[in-house]
């Protein structure tokens, strides 16, 4: 029998980073976009860092700043009772940091894509630049933006090293699919591994058939 | 009366200029702003929407519009490239500005839309967009209405047709405006004074007859 609890919780940690960083990187990625600020080349590189960073590296620093003895996790262990190494909550943080640049990149090439003056009409017509985000700016990147979601949750979905580092392997709180398959292969029991990996493929595939079907059929109406 | 006197250094078609304007505009007028590419029409279109900066000051109406920002200027702007709501109807353009129906109608109706009301803007023809471009800025009734080469892109039938629109429209609203144009015909047919500018500064500025006749032997505007 399959346990499919590992799966449960790979979803449910993409979902929640998911949602989180859409709220977080939405208003981050339209101000890097807008933005004539000298600074701008300094945040973006810091955003990209987690694509070119080893996940080990990330994760070190991560364990560090959310271990309960450093100033950040003492506070949150103390004031809220959170403890943000070796569970869940933990997991959430490391994976925002993690799926960062997923989620910033494609909305700020989205907005750096959009046309000015179609933003300038909004501002003209009165309206905040809040408002012609909600209204303007987001309804016309629905490419960027599907591909922004699905990415950033295929993404956390397939996460490893940092999990595997800032959360370790507790069954029902921390152990996702990926690091299942990692300690199914360790002790040799590649028939579930199989079960497992190919489950995460299968995923893999039909989610990003789906955004690139999205996003030829948004192209077609587009042009006609 | 509308008061501009603004300075602004600006990348001219032939190096680094100072856009230095001074005029005064009579409220109710329609004004064309003609010159070679790269004069300054543009940028003092865009520096009376509150889209650019420049020193100086800028009065309507006995207020100063200086330091205002775009969203509170009343001002209606028609771009060269229509920058309409891709993701909007022709009608929920228009009402993205202010939800008022009545307006709307009116509106679709003097420019003969009113068929088009419920269609995708994406899928318009380029006159239809200019049309649509024109209504949706006059939509708050605005104190200034800015339109930047709205004919240049439209092919000749289109012009004429939008230039009746344009005339319709000054004529039922009353609106102040001023247009940047190369198109000596529609200037002709449209304006109430016309002001050429060059390298930033007013080489001419009077009534379409006088300027018209003037420029026609410059072969930038004929």
């Amino acid at each position: 029998m399959i346990d499919f609890t590992p799966f449960i919780l790979s979803f449910k940690l993409a979902g929640l980073t998911t949602v989180i960083l859409f709220v977080l990187a939405l208003p981050f990625a339209w101000w890097l976009s807008q933005t004539e600020s000298k600074s701008k080349p300094v945040f973006e590189a810091l955003t990209a860092l987690p694509i070119v960073l080893p996940p080990s590296v990330l994760g070190f620093y991560i364990l560090v700043v959310l271990s309960p003895h450093s100033a950040v996790g003492g506070f949150f262990e103390d004031l809220f009772g959170l403890k943000l190494v070796f569970s869940f909550t933990g997991l959430v943080v490391a994976s925002c940091f993690y799926s960062l640049p997923f989620m910033v990149q494609p909305l700020q090439s989205g907005f750096e894509a959009l046309n000015r003056h179609m933003l300038e009409a909004s501002y003209l017509a009165g309206k905040s630049k809040l408002q012609t985000l909600w209204h303007v700016a987001l309804p016309n990147i629905k490419p960027s933006l599907i591909t922004a979601l699905i990415i950033t949750f295929a993404h956390t979905v397939g996460e490893f090293g940092v999990v595997l580092m800032v959360g370790g392997s507790i069954p029902n709180e921390t152990k996702v699919a990926s690091v299942a398959i990692y300690e199914m292969v360790e002790v040799l029991e590649y028939g579930k591994a199989h079960i497992y990996s190919g489950i995460m493929v299968g995923m893999s595939f039909f989610v990003l058939l789906g955004v690139y079907i999205f996003n030829h059929q948004h192209k077609k109406i587009g042009i006609h | 009366m509308i008061k501009v006197d603004i300075k602004k250094r600006l990348q001219g078609s032939q190096g680094l200029m100072l856009l230095d304007i001074n005029l005064e505009i009579e409220e109710g007028s329609f004004t064309v702003l003609m010159g070679e590419s790269g004069s300054g029409k543009t940028s003092l279109l865009r520096v009376l929407a509150g889209l650019e900066k420049a020193e100086g000051k800028i009065v309507v109406g006995g207020q100063s519009w200086q330091d205002m920002p775009a969203q509170k200027r009343e001002i209606g702007f028609v771009f060269q490239d229509y920058a309409l709501f891709e993701n909007m109807s022709v009608e929920e353009n228009l009402r993205f500005v202010k939800d008022d129906k009545v307006l709307v109608d009116k509106l679709l109706s003097l420019t003969e839309l009113t068929g088009l009301a419920s269609r995708n803007v994406k899928g318009l023809s380029g006159g239809q967009k200019q049309r649509v471009s024109l209504c949706r800025a006059m939509m708050n009734k605005p104190k200034l209405l800015l339109m930047d080469e709205p004919l240049s892109s439209l092919d000749e039938k289109m012009r004429e047709k939008l230039q009746v629109e344009i005339a319709k429209l000054h004529k039922a609203f009353g609106t102040t405006t001023i247009m940047v144009s190369h198109d000596a015909k529609a200037s002709y047919a449209l304006a109430d004074r016309i002001i050429v500018l060059e390298q930033g500064k007013v080489l001419k500025d009077g009534t379409k007859d006088e300027i018209l006749q003037k420029v026609t032997t410059l072969t930038y505007c004929l």
